[in-house]
């Protein structure tokens, strides 16, 4: 059972209420296809992803930017029950989508550096610390119905 | 996953924005990583303040990316650059390695946060993959 404190709280509802979901959505997609290319294997059927600038102004890209951020938005609704609330999008990830559950950490580093771009210093490191547990908490939730 | 000849080129060039601030820079990512992973604590029992911006925290952060810059300037062949370093690692601090992965994590989050128009998703994936290289240069002689 994940005990959050007060202040772990405010942290994360204050970060995301900053976050414009259109913006760092695509951005965080981006930087997962270019740093991490392997991860491209899920995203075949998205279309033209040859370079930054192309993965940027792909519409699909754009979409699911937003559909991942609305999803960590469930987690942030719901902190004190992230496991459950998470159950069918495990399964979906797993049983459908066929993810290795290794590439939820590479998204979420990815989103934590480009979050880090936005926040600059006001991602002091305990928030950061703050934002890392929280991240850690979600991607065992999505790795938590594979068998 | 070996550095390409871009790979160097991008590092080098990023690390002449990076040179002039490594105090700052250097400080700032060993601070995230004591304040969010605090098992990496357990390598610094010795000193007495622990938390950010300490004195002992900055000297040793200029120390830290004063090595990544020494690996930089022999980009070209980082087994025999750092072979001084990758001893030391081995038969004195005996650092696990999974702590590197950890360090370069904290050390890529500084840079988003002071170049976050430089540190495109191109400028990321060299310096991940240098910092990659780095630690397996310093885990060299580990066994």
């Amino acid at each position: 059972m994940v005990e959050w404190t007060q202040e772990e709280r405010v942290i994360i509802k204050e970060i995301f209420s900053k976050l414009n979901y259109e913006d760092v959505g695509p951005k965080s997609l981006c930087r997962i296809l270019v740093v991490y290319p392997w991860t491209q294997r899920y995203f075949a059927h998205f279309g033209n992803l040859y370079n930054p600038e192309m993965i940027l102004a792909n519409p699909k890209i754009a979409n699911h930017g937003v559909v991942v951020f609305r999803g960590l938005e469930m987690a942030v609704q719901n902190m004190d029950n992230i496991k459950n609330t998470y159950a069918n999008l495990s399964k979906l990830h797993s049983e459908k989508l066929h993810v290795d559950p290794d590439n939820f950490q590479l998204l979420a580093d990815c989103i934590t550096i480009v979050i880090a771009t936005k926040m600059r210093s006001a991602f002091t490191p305990e928030k950061q610390a703050t934002w890392y547990k929280f991240l850690s908490v979600v991607v065992s939730a999505l790795s938590k119905q594979y068998f | 996953m070996t550095l390409t000849a871009k790979d160097k080129e991008v590092v080098k060039g990023f690390w002449a924005k990076i040179a002039p601030k490594i105090e700052d820079i250097g400080e700032d990512a060993l601070s995230r990583m004591l304040v969010g992973y605090p098992q990496t604590k357990t390598y610094f029992s010795h000193w007495k303040d622990l938390s950010p911006g300490s004195a002992e925290v900055r000297k040793h952060g200029k120390v830290v990316l004063s090595g990544v810059g020494e690996a930089v300037k022999t980009i070209d062949d980082l087994t025999n650059g750092l072979l001084r370093l990758s001893e030391l690692h081995a038969f004195q601090l005996r650092v696990d390695p999974a702590n590197f992965k950890i360090l370069s994590h904290c050390l890529l989050v500084v840079l988003a946060i002071k170049f976050p128009d430089d540190f495109t998703p191109e400028v990321h994936v060299s310096m991940d993959k240098f910092l990659g290289a780095v630690a397996l240069a310093l885990s060299e002689k580990y066994r």
